[in-house]
């Protein structure tokens, strides 16, 4: 820093880096030293000694099934919002219907994917809650009774069907440009070998989409995982998943031990961080055929 | 051919389903506040709820300068990267998308322990400093929309040309930047804006964990004491979000037939 006055290319320098100081200030202060925060105060006890303590105290049965729940909800609403959406992009985009209908399944993917939260449980319940619609017509015109069958909103299924409400669109929207890629002349060529339609999904097309699925899914799953207004406005604190548990916990210390908290913390950065770069290193992988 | 073609309209027709009975469902049950007849009354209920007038007009509020201080970091930043330091293009990049990476809970637990008003920046000493904080966590929340908007829509401008014609002309940098760049990148930077309100109207956790009297932890509050209100106000979320998206493809339709043009 001290040379930039004596030379022009110096100075430059500094100027140039200069001019992104202000985001790399607001990215150390908001994003980047709360996250290690957290993530250094796993490691310590409250009274600053170091120790892994609290991160094998997260095997506790209480805090592993919380864990459980969390990873099975999330791997079940990403993979029905995968198969779903799945079909709904190969239908838009090679299943020859109208162009309205894709402009209009995409237009609205991309407000239902931002459809979460708080609302989205509002719309559940009043759907398939006790009173809700479709619960009161199942059994006043088929006389089926829904929560006879064991279902219930507020559980492990009605948070995963509720969850696949966002999931679904954002397969879609993922997914759409992946599908676009298959160019015509490979499902060609299968067909001019004498390739049927099975062998060509299973021989072409899928070993060349399958980058693209599966890291949609990972994205999905970690979507999933993180999320918590939907589940708490749904089920209150009765399904115990992490983020749920980690709310409480910031608000009242419910594991008696703060920096076990912080590792509780450390434990979704560590699911999520996975997932996201599965899903990066496969994404660059899929973008190889979509040259 | 034949077969697949049915399979699409299957597959849409299941989707159809998917997505339009909860919405149905919603709206039905909205309506059904009096008994035996269907009316309005939940919506009544809600508009003259003095709380829903606050909280909204609150977290409009912190959309408002969610936006602004939020551009005011992404337009810059994301010019010089293209002008200057395009070495540095991949650590920005990532780290504006580390907040889909980290949970939303995650971070506000930090700010929690970092700034609480026994530290070094005690943000939620105060409620104006709490408000800062909240309107700094939706700007971390919404940046990857809007930088990633942004990002796009100068690509399709020559930054360096533009710079350079506008410092022959003698314009030193806040002229270049908010008269030749802001103006050209108009497109990125509203559809960033758009998305950016539409996250920030219904978020729940950040404003829940600093105490705010926001939208979303109001949302929550009446789902948890009222029966019928909480689905018009999810009828009136969800209209939120459609306003919001609708303008943002009118955007970035017309900015698409607006470059197009020769």
């Amino acid at each position: 820093m001290s040379t930039a006055s004596t030379s022009f290319i110096d100075r430059r320098t500094v100027v140039d880096w200069l001019g992104i100081a202000p985001f790399m200030i607001f990215a150390l202060m908001f994003l980047i030293v709360p996250t290690l925060y957290l993530v250094t105060g796993a490691f310590f006890t409250p009274d600053g000694q170091f120790t892994f303590k609290n991160i094998a105290d997260l095997f506790t049965p209480s805090i592993m099934s919380a864990y459980w729940i969390s990873i099975r909800v999330s791997v079940a609403s990403a993979l029905g919002g995968a198969l779903i959406g799945f079909f709904l992009a190969w239908a838009i985009v090679l299943g020859g219907v109208p162009s309205w209908v894709r402009s209009g399944l995409l237009t609205f993917s991309g407000v239902a994917s931002n459809f979460a939260g708080v609302p989205l449980a509002f719309a559940f319940l009043a759907t398939l809650g006790r009173t809700g619609l479709v619960t009161v017509l199942l059994r006043d015109w088929i006389g089926f009774n829904l929560y006879a069958t064991g279902f219930n909103i507020l559980s492990f299924f009605g948070l995963t069907i509720t969850y696949m409400f966002f999931q679904i669109p954002l397969m879609v929207l993922i997914l759409t440009p992946a599908l676009d890629g298959m160019k015509k002349e490979w499902r060609e060529a299968s067909e001019i070998l004498g390739a049927s339609t099975w062998q060509y999904w299973r021989m072409v097309a899928l070993p060349i989409l399958w980058p693209s699925l599966m890291g949609t899914s990972l994205l999905l799953f970690a979507n999933a995982f993180g999320a918590i207004a939907t589940a708490y406005a749904l089920t209150g604190s009765s399904l115990n998943i992490v983020p749920i548990l980690l709310y409480a916990q910031i608000r009242g210390d419910v594991l008696h031990n703060a920096n076990l908290g912080y590792a509780l913390a450390l434990g979704m950065i560590v699911i999520t961080g996975v997932s996201n770069i599965l899903y990066i290193l496969l994404s660059r992988r899929a973008e190889r055929w979509q040259k | 051919m034949k077969t697949s073609k049915a399979l699409a309209w299957f597959a849409i027709a299941i989707g159809c389903i998917y997505f339009f009975v909860p919405l149905i469902g919603t709206f039905e049950f909205s309506l059904r506040m009096r008994r035996g007849v269907y009316s309005f009354d939940a919506y009544r209920s809600v508009f003259s709820d003095v709380q829903f007038q606050q909280t909204f007009g609150f977290s409009m509020l912190m959309a408002l300068f969610t936006i602004v201080f939020g551009m005011l970091l992404v337009v810059p930043t994301a010019y010089w990267v293209r002008l200057r330091l395009p070495q540095m293009r991949p650590v920005v990049e990532f780290i504006t998308l580390m907040p889909l990476v980290i949970p939303a809970i995650v971070i506000v637990f930090g700010y929690l322990r970092l700034y609480n008003s026994s530290s070094w920046i005690p943000f939620t000493g105060s409620i104006q400093g709490t408000n800062m904080l909240l309107v700094l966590s939706y700007i971390t929340l919404s940046l990857p929309y809007m930088y990633r908007s942004v990002d796009t829509a100068m690509r399709a401008i020559d930054v360096r040309t533009l710079t350079e014609a506008a410092e022959i002309l003698g314009a030193r940098w806040p002229t270049i930047l908010f008269r030749c760049i802001f103006p050209n990148v108009m497109s990125g930077v509203l559809s960033g804006a758009f998305i950016t309100f539409a996250i920030v109207m219904g978020e729940f956790t950040m404003a829940a964990l600093l105490n705010r009297p926001a939208f979303g932890p109001y949302l929550q509050l009446v789902g948890a004491n009222k029966a019928y209100e909480p689905s018009a106000l999810a009828i009136i979320a969800f209209a939120v979000t459609w306003f919001s998206m609708g303008l943002l493809q009118l955007v970035t339709r017309f900015s698409k037939m607006a470059s197009s043009r020769p």
